[in-house]
């Protein structure tokens, strides 16, 4: 699950910043590489492409900063339906 | 009065010690403000009559740093800092200005897209003495037809093009805004709009004018729409103007189940269609709210009609754009050039003191656009052409049917097909391409070549292009559809995207 679940988000990832290494960031947001309008779009992304029910209580910066903490609440959030 | 900078001199004096602008970082008094853009205006004492460009994030030192370029004689134009830097210089080959004021966090940028002249750093300038004899004299010379800012927007040769405007136009504007919408020393604005954009204006004058606050809300907290309401009642925001996307944030997440602002009563919008669907789900959760959609180009200041909500409408109806704001005329002219029936199309001109003065350094775009009225040949009145198709319903609304150019929105902002297009045509080996928007609002580019190259165009894209026109999606085809004119077939690649 791990595994495919980061795999999945790398993909929605590399359609939003084509060229860019996501592995190993922790400031995402605050180094300016996901802008605002940015997250919003690949928070329904992540919810159409996982079916999860991420709410607006989920879109906070540590669930964006990293892949790590968009894996780690897609999971969260599976784990929780 | 002829001068925008009374507004702030009178609301200092009836309101010295009110907070009038606030971004997270600080915020300032009326009495503050007008001091602090004296005392900058001093470093710019070269610039009578001639443009300042100012390179500052969004926020209330940005605010200052205008305003001294005003008190100093000049005009300004506020650069999108965020864009690339090739676009910068391309603004700033046009606007060529007697000098940039940059804040401290700028002063590299500045100094890389400037070479004509000196850096004034707003941090420094604000720590200069006031003169109140040039202040005085500055004044005493200007009037009101004199230009307040040029603002740039996207140009369908590839370059930006520069509207400029003069102070007798954002004067009458306000006076029509503050009056419809009855703002007051209360008016509480959650500003979303950057001041490098048209419809900030509303608020930033609103605010001179009437001695209410503008509170800056931060381009990041529309990512996390929890922080949005948070800062809407901790700031007391009563009133909004945001463009439809920023309000479909809040509908597609669903935002009020979980959080309300508390303190808001009037909700306006502009920029781009408002989705019914969206604005049900606002009227919806706040019912007493007042709701008006604004409908107008940069080139009439911001706006020249408007429609206050007093109906309901399914989800799959479109809103009126209404009538005239007060001081402005709006004519429907058929393609034949004479004044459309009711439920007859017509291109949307308009004239009155709203109008811009033309674009900057563009003598050809200006007479094009800015034209003798064609149903007036008795003397000179200007109208001016906004290339959007509308027609009057049968209770007298102006309705909204799209554009007779390649003009498209997005976040509000204008976007030409052709300076998209214009950066994909510089890449080797792009024999032709074209820009298209989905009835989803995406941007999809569509490119001929021999070879696979969407790397390479995204990347000169970005380079060129500020974010908000970056194409959603780059297609390929071995061969561009041409219709009989011999002109890119858009509807029949339309249709088969």
């Amino acid at each position: 699950m791990n595994e495919n679940v980061r795999e999945r988000i790398i993909e929605i990832l590399k359609s939003v910043k084509p060229g860019f290494d996501f592995e190993e960031k922790e400031d995402l947001m605050d180094s300016g590489v996901l802008d605002s309008m940015t997250i919003v779009m690949l928070a329904s992304e992540i919810k159409d492409e996982f079916d999860a029910g991420i709410k607006v209580t989920d879109i906070i910066p540590e669930n964006f900063n990293s892949l790590e903490g968009m894996t780690r609440m897609v999971e969260r959030i599976a784990a929780e339906e | 009065m002829k001068n925008v900078l009374e507004y702030l001199e009178k609301t200092a004096e009836s309101f010295p010690e009110k907070t009038g602008f606030t971004d997270p970082l600080r915020e300032v008094s009326f009495s503050q403000l007008e001091d602090k853009a004296k005392r900058m205006a001093n470093s710019l004492r070269a610039v009578r009559g001639k443009p300042v460009a100012v390179m500052a994030d969004r926020s209330v030192d940005c605010v200052e740093a205008m305003l001294a370029a005003v008190y100093a004689g000049g005009f300004y134009t506020v650069i999108d800092v965020n864009s690339p830097e090739s676009r910068i210089k391309d603004i700033m080959r046009t606007l060529d200005p007697a000098a940039v004021i940059a804040s401290q966090s700028r002063e590299c940028l500045a100094g890389k897209v400037f070479k004509g002249g000196e850096i004034i750093i707003a941090e420094d300038a604000a720590s200069e003495e006031r003169d109140e004899e040039f202040l005085e004299d500055v004044r005493e010379k200007m009037i009101d037809t004199d230009l307040l800012y040029v603002l740039f927007t996207s140009g369908s040769s590839g370059v930006p093009k520069g509207t400029a405007v003069s102070h007798r136009s954002v004067i009458s504007y306000t006076e029509w805004v503050t009056k419809q919408f009855g703002f007051d020393e209360k008016t509480s604005f959650g500003s979303q709009t950057p001041l490098y954009f048209s419809m900030s204006v509303t608020d930033l004058y609103s605010t001179l004018r009437c001695g209410g606050t503008f509170n800056i809300i931060p381009r990041e907290y529309f990512a996390f729409p929890m922080r949005l309401i948070e800062v809407m009642n901790s700031r007391r925001i009563n009133t909004i103007y945001w463009v439809p996307s920023a309000m479909a944030i809040i509908s597609n997440w669903d935002v009020f189940s979980y959080g309300r602002p508390e303190y808001l009563e009037k909700v306006l919008f502009a920029g781009e269609t408002m989705p019914v669907k969206h604005l049900n789900y606002w009227m919806k959760a706040l019912p007493d709210c007042l709701y008006a959609n604004l409908f107008g180009p940069t080139e009439t200041t911001d706006i020249c009609t408007f429609y206050i909500i007093d109906r309901a409408f399914e989800d799959r109806e479109s809103l009126p754009i209404g009538r005239a704001c007060d001081n402005c005329r709006v004519t429907v002219v058929t393609e034949d050039g004479r004044e459309a029936r009711e439920e007859e199309a017509g291109e949307l001109l308009v004239s009155g003191s709203f109008l811009a003065e033309g674009y900057y350094k563009d003598k050809e775009k200006t007479e094009k656009a800015f034209i003798q009225n064609p149903l007036n040949d008795s003397y000179p009145e200007r109208v001016y052409r906004t290339g959007d198709l509308v027609r009057l319903n049968h209770r007298g609304e102006l309705m909204y049917l799209g554009r007779k150019d390649l003009q498209m929105k997005r976040m509000g902002f204008r976007i030409e097909a052709g300076e998209i297009e214009a950066a994909a045509n510089a890449v080797e080996g792009v024999k032709a391409s074209a820009v298209i928007q989905d009835s989803g609002g995406r941007i999809i580019l569509i490119y001929e070549s021999r070879r696979e190259d969407a790397g390479t165009i995204r990347k000169k894209a970005e380079e060129r292009l500020p974010s908000y026109m970056i194409p959603d999606e780059i297609v390929r085809v071995r061969r561009m559809p041409y219709n009989s004119n011999g002109k890119i077939d858009r509807a029949r690649l339309k249709e088969n995207i």
